[in-house]
């Protein structure tokens, strides 16, 4: 059981690839510890998550299928 | 009524059902003010001023430089070093005697934001900060002014249409219901320190030019409560929904009162290039008297150093001993040069721009 994941902008940067999945776990904090985790440098970024497109703003529970947006602000014009 | 040389001006536009006379009619009465004539704002500003907006307001501060001509693509060799603001007006000028343009040359902040924007109903962000672009947020939100958002990096960008009031009278998402908080301005790398390739402006700006016309014509769904991120190296575009966030109106000015004391710069360089550093080798050419050494080290961290113009104050307790500091110069000193950092901005806040502040660049070893 794996959770899909995308990232953009900088988060890719540290990711190493804008598609890959990760461990199935219960909730949206799970998943930022396990990324934190696998990925040290996410711990200084700034970034949200979106469930299914859906920007989540607390702990979310996660379903199978979920696929989970990272999106960092942008700030070039 | 449009006038005959109107009416083949925009006839392409009026033709299509959607829009029609009326539409064409909404454009030329609608007062449009876009914040940043960068690269962004070089792909708004032509469409918007050739689709006959009536009235275009264009602020910036800036000049325009050699490296902004690969994606600014208003501006040309000859115009180096001319007001980017000025040098727009005059090709909107050119292009379409209909679109009044209005300059302002002043850097936008949070005391003359609203009596500029007061004068506009659709503000566009074609900005290249974080300070800037929160700031603009929280305007619009005061005023209810709906916010055509922007933003670029590198390969990727981000559109959004945020704070729109819809017809029960609520405000749609905005900024701060996606990232409630600004980050560190050095978190995330601008177009000068992580490039851009030049069409990407282009194509963020473009859609952002679309999103107005559609606000201003009542025509297609604009991207209310909704982020687009576009990437341009797998044409990828996503569509998130954004969801209101609690946080946000924790970190919103509640008034234009808050609003006018808020301090968007400090807040969005919390551990950036706003600090500066003194090596040891200039600290010990100030004149004695002039400065004040603060080590913010715990008690028991050793070396322990006196020094006439040294006083310890622990960095958790600094902003209760602020009293005690009475100098013009105020330097900050730790073991690594870390803490003495987090100081400066601590003092940075509370002294303004009343003192110099420095953090001493590495450790207070140095002064022994």
């Amino acid at each position: 059981m794996s959770i899909q994941i995308l990232s953009f902008g900088s988060i890719t940067d540290i990711t190493g690839s804008s598609y890959f999945t990760m461990p199935m776990v219960a909730d949206t904090s799970l998943l930022i510890a396990a990324l934190k985790e696998k990925f040290p440098a996410l711990a200084d970024k700034k970034f949200i998550l979106a469930v299914n497109a859906v920007t989540v703003t607390e702990n979310t529970i996660l379903k199978t299928g979920n696929i989970i947006a990272l999106l960092p602000p942008f700030s070039g014009g | 009524m449009l006038t005959a040389q109107q009416y083949e001006r925009y006839s392409r536009q009026i033709v299509l059902p959607q829009l029609g006379e009326p539409g064409q009619q909404k454009l030329l009465q609608s007062k449009l003010l876009v914040i940043g004539a960068g690269g962004l704002g070089c792909a708004m500003l032509p469409y918007l001023a050739a689709a006959g907006i009536g009235h275009i307001g264009i602020c910036d501060d800036d000049t325009v430089q050699l490296h902004n001509l690969h994606r600014q693509v208003l501006y040309n060799n000859s115009q180096i070093g001319m007001q980017k603001a000025t040098c727009a007006a005059a090709f909107i000028n050119s292009l379409n005697p209909d679109t009044v343009v209005s300059i302002y040359t002043e850097r936008l902040t949070n005391k003359n934001a609203l009596s500029i924007f007061n004068g506009y109903d659709i503000i566009a962000d074609g900005t290249d900060n974080f300070a800037t672009r929160y700031l603009i947020n929280d305007a619009c939100v005061l005023l209810n002014k709906p916010l055509v958002f922007g933003a670029i990096g590198m390969f990727e960008g981000q559109v959004a249409v945020f704070n729109h009031t819809t017809t029960d009278g609520q405000a749609t998402c905005n900024y701060r219901d996606i990232f409630p908080e600004p980050p560190a301005e050095n978190e995330i790398p601008n177009c000068a320190a992580a490039g851009v390739l030049g069409v990407v402006p282009g194509i963020i700006g473009s859609m952002q030019a679309n999103e107005i016309i559609k606000i201003i014509t009542g025509i297609g769904k604009p991207l209310y409560n909704q982020l687009l991120v576009y990437n341009a190296l797998d044409c990828g575009t996503v569509k998130l929904t954004i969801s209101k966030n609690n946080l946000a109106d924790k970190f919103m000015p509640a008034d234009e009162k808050a609003f006018a004391e808020h301090n968007y710069t400090i807040a969005c360089s919390t551990a950036g290039e706003a600090i500066k550093e003194i090596t040891a080798a200039e600290l010990f050419l100030l004149p004695a008297g002039s400065f004040q050494l603060i080590d913010v080290r715990k008690e028991e961290e050793q070396p322990k150093i006196v020094k006439e113009e040294l006083i310890k104050i622990e960095l958790s307790t600094l902003n209760e001993h602020t009293g005690l500091l009475t100098a013009p110069v105020l330097i900050t000193v730790c073991q690594t040069g870390v803490r003495s950092k987090q100081a400066a901005i601590m003092l940075m806040k509370i002294f303004g721009n009343n003192k110099k502040i420095y953090s001493l660049n590495g450790s207070i070893f140095q002064l022994i």
